[in-house]
């Protein structure tokens, strides 16, 4: 039975077993639908709108877009926005609305590969690392800070030398920036959990290794990389922007924001303004969207920014 | 023990901890031109250069022996060499080799020459960020919950992730190209002061010259401006954390308690001690720094190293392109050993 005065939200989550409440989802959607009215929850919720109308769009590209981001009007280059193109056409008589719409597909799929990559290596060395403690875990700290301190954008250009162009390799490039991220946020989070009266109390009883690590620390860990990922997603988004933008990107013809910016760029001193403000207002609303989450999303979840707060 | 003899200690201490830093940063580069399975020569030539043109170039460049070989060559030109030049009297710097494309000039000179272009604008990027920063943090941090914290927070949200790109080439087209108030890009229109520091707005007040100073400052205000406002979003979102927490400690209570103006708490007891962790993050954000100043050299046409680093990839000038890496990898080094010893000077709660 709902006490008096829950919200229907409420009442739903306390209607789930209470397995169901503490376990990894309950843990992020409880916050979320309990806070939806505080100024935290409604940012929250703003950038799960944005994240969720991208990929959306991302998906209905082809049916949404009024023509083939790749068809080329000829003589109608560089026309500025009307009623037949929205958003104006490119330098190559291109439908800009088109591009623009399809290139959200390219983000999403380099945000995509990048953060799951990074967390896939980042968040099993931040665990061995924080767990084994000792001289191994100082070596990696150092190593890790060191590449963190070094500029991305450069990391990634000598990168996408070595590896060539295309959506992978640029993913790939991007990942290894990341991975630092992963591995210090994780890797603090794992010391400070270890001493835990809990854990201590898992290992009295002679609970493994592997299912302390397991049951113990991961599980405790983990609420921590939804915050990560949405952070790591926006800054995924503008390094490739970034790199597409200084040509170390994508290729024509692909649809993609930072391209499309880049090759507009000598347009601008005739006045050419819709080729880079589109694509760049894209990237700034979803990672503007992406960030409003994360942050939403720490003020939520973190119990000592909780514990503050009331 | 004094206060100052210890203090040189720390910084001792803290100057042979970078040197990991700096080899660690010297083995990714290497790491990644060299090791990786793509090979930079034919990838910087573009698969379409003959067979014995790569070849050339590879010798030329010792990049025919073995990796091992290489990496100890490597090193030894960056660490050992300056202290080698050194003692036969010679100015102390790396051997980083010669151009491919400009014949007989050094990779050194060829980068050293445009480093002062990207410290000038990174100097007065940083200067933007520190002033809209502080001011919008402090705003907010102590209007708590107010529209005006909530819309301070949007700010310091977008504003970090506005592609400095996006921003510089709005910025361009609003006050250069509508307005005509300043110059679209370079760094001077009219002459260069002479080379004194390289910082053109510093050389030309060396000089005496206005017209030149005054060009210069047209000049940096534009990039200054697209670099410093995306960077001050990360600071309004720290110096307001920190102020909110300042603003519940201990001390700021009791001057209020002491019945002192508002107004005062904040800016005298508040503001100065919310200040002092946030030198510690920029000293963090050097690698975003550099980040922005490459992409904001690209948009505003600024010679500096970014943008020489990126002519060097299309002119296929691979030792450029590696040396300029590198110098970036050096200048990461120094800057954040400098703001280290800056903490300790401002921190009187760090030991040392």
């Amino acid at each position: 039975m709902a006490e008096e005065g829950e919200s229907p939200q409420e009442t739903l989550i306390s209607s789930l077993p209470p397995k169901m409440q503490h376990s990894f989802f309950g843990r992020i959607f409880r916050p979320l639908f309990e806070e939806s009215k505080t100024l935290t929850g409604i940012m929250t919720w703003l950038g799960v709108t944005i994240l969720i109308g991208f990929i959306f769009v991302a998906v209905a590209a082809p049916f949404i877009a009024p023509y083939d981001p790749e068809d080329i009007f000829v003589g109608e280059r560089n026309e500025s926005p009307s009623i037949d193109h929205i958003m104006g056409t490119d330098r190559l008589g291109r439908d800009l609305l088109s591009r623009v719409l399809w290139g959200s597909r390219t983000s999403l799929l380099i945000m995509l590969a990048a953060v799951s990559t990074a967390l896939s290596a980042g968040l099993p060395l931040g665990l061995f690392s924080g767990y084994v403690g000792g001289r191994i875990d100082r070596a990696l700290v150092v190593i890790m800070d060191s590449i963190y301190s070094f500029p991305g954008i450069l990391l990634a250009i000598a990168l996408s030398i070595a590896l060539g162009k295309g959506i992978l390799n640029i993913s790939l490039a991007i990942t290894v920036i990341y991975i630092p991220l992963y591995f210090r946020v994780i890797r603090n989070h794992v010391i400070s959990v270890k001493q835990e009266l809990y854990v201590e109390a898992a290992r009295a009883l002679g609970a493994s290794r592997w299912t302390i690590i397991r049951s113990y620390i991961t599980l405790n860990v983990i609420i921590s990389i939804p915050v990560l990922l949405s952070i790591n997603a926006a800054d995924a988004v503008l390094t490739a922007a970034g790199l597409s933008f200084l040509g170390f990107g994508l290729e024509e013809p692909i649809a993609d924001w930072g391209l499309d910016l880049g090759r507009g760029q000598p347009f601008l001193t005739v006045g050419v303004w819709w080729t880079s403000f589109f694509p760049g207002l894209m990237i700034i609303i979803l990672t503007a969207g992406l960030s409003m989450l994360g942050e939403g999303l720490n003020d939520l979840i973190n119990p000592l920014l909780r514990k503050e707060r009331s | 023990m004094g206060r100052t003899s210890s203090l040189s200690a720390y910084i001792v201490t803290r100057l042979i901890l970078s040197l990991p830093m700096l080899i660690i940063l010297l083995t990714v580069v290497f790491l990644v031109l060299r090791v990786l399975p793509g090979d930079p020569i034919s990838a910087i030539y573009g698969g379409r250069a003959p067979l014995e043109v790569v070849e050339r170039a590879r010798a030329q460049l010792g990049l025919d022996k073995p990796l091992i070989v290489q990496y100890f060559d490597f090193m030894r030109a960056i660490l050992v060499e300056p202290f080698a030049r050194l003692l036969h009297l010679q100015a102390p710097t790396p051997d980083l080799g010669y151009s491919l494309k400009y014949t007989g000039q050094t990779v050194w000179s060829r980068v050293i020459t445009v480093l002062p272009g990207t410290i000038e604008l990174t100097i007065f990027g940083m200067l933007v960020a520190i002033m809209i920063g502080t001011v919008t943090g402090m705003v907010a941090g102590s209007r708590r919950d107010t529209p005006v914290d909530v819309g301070l927070r949007m700010y310091g949200i977008v504003a970090y992730v506005i592609p400095i790109f996006w921003l510089g080439l709005m910025l361009q087209l609003v006050f250069a190209l509508w307005l005509g108030w300043l110059p679209p890009n370079g760094r001077m229109s009219g002459e260069f002061p002479k080379f004194r520091t390289g910082l053109y707005t510093i050389d030309s007040l060396l000089e005496g010259d206005l017209t030149k100073f005054l060009d210069a400052v047209s000049h940096l205000i534009l990039p200054a401006l697209a670099l410093g406002i995306v960077i001050s979003g990360l600071f309004t979102r720290i110096i307001r954390v920190n102020m909110l927490t300042t603003m519940r400690s201990d001390f700021v209570e009791a001057a209020r308690a002491r019945g002192i103006k508002e107004r005062v708490v904040i800016y005298k007891h508040a503001f100065k001690n919310a200040m002092i962790p946030v030198i510690t993050v920029m000293g963090l954000q050097f690698a975003l720094l550099f980040s922005g100043a490459v992409l904001t050299e690209k948009t505003f046409n600024w010679p500096g190293m970014g943008t020489r680093l990126l002519t060097a990839i299309t002119e296929r000038d691979f030792p450029v392109v590696q040396g300029a890496i590198i110098v970036y990898a050096i200048m990461v080094v120094i800057a954040s050993l400098a703001i280290d010893i800056i903490n300790a000077f401002v921190d009187p709660r760090i030991k040392y």
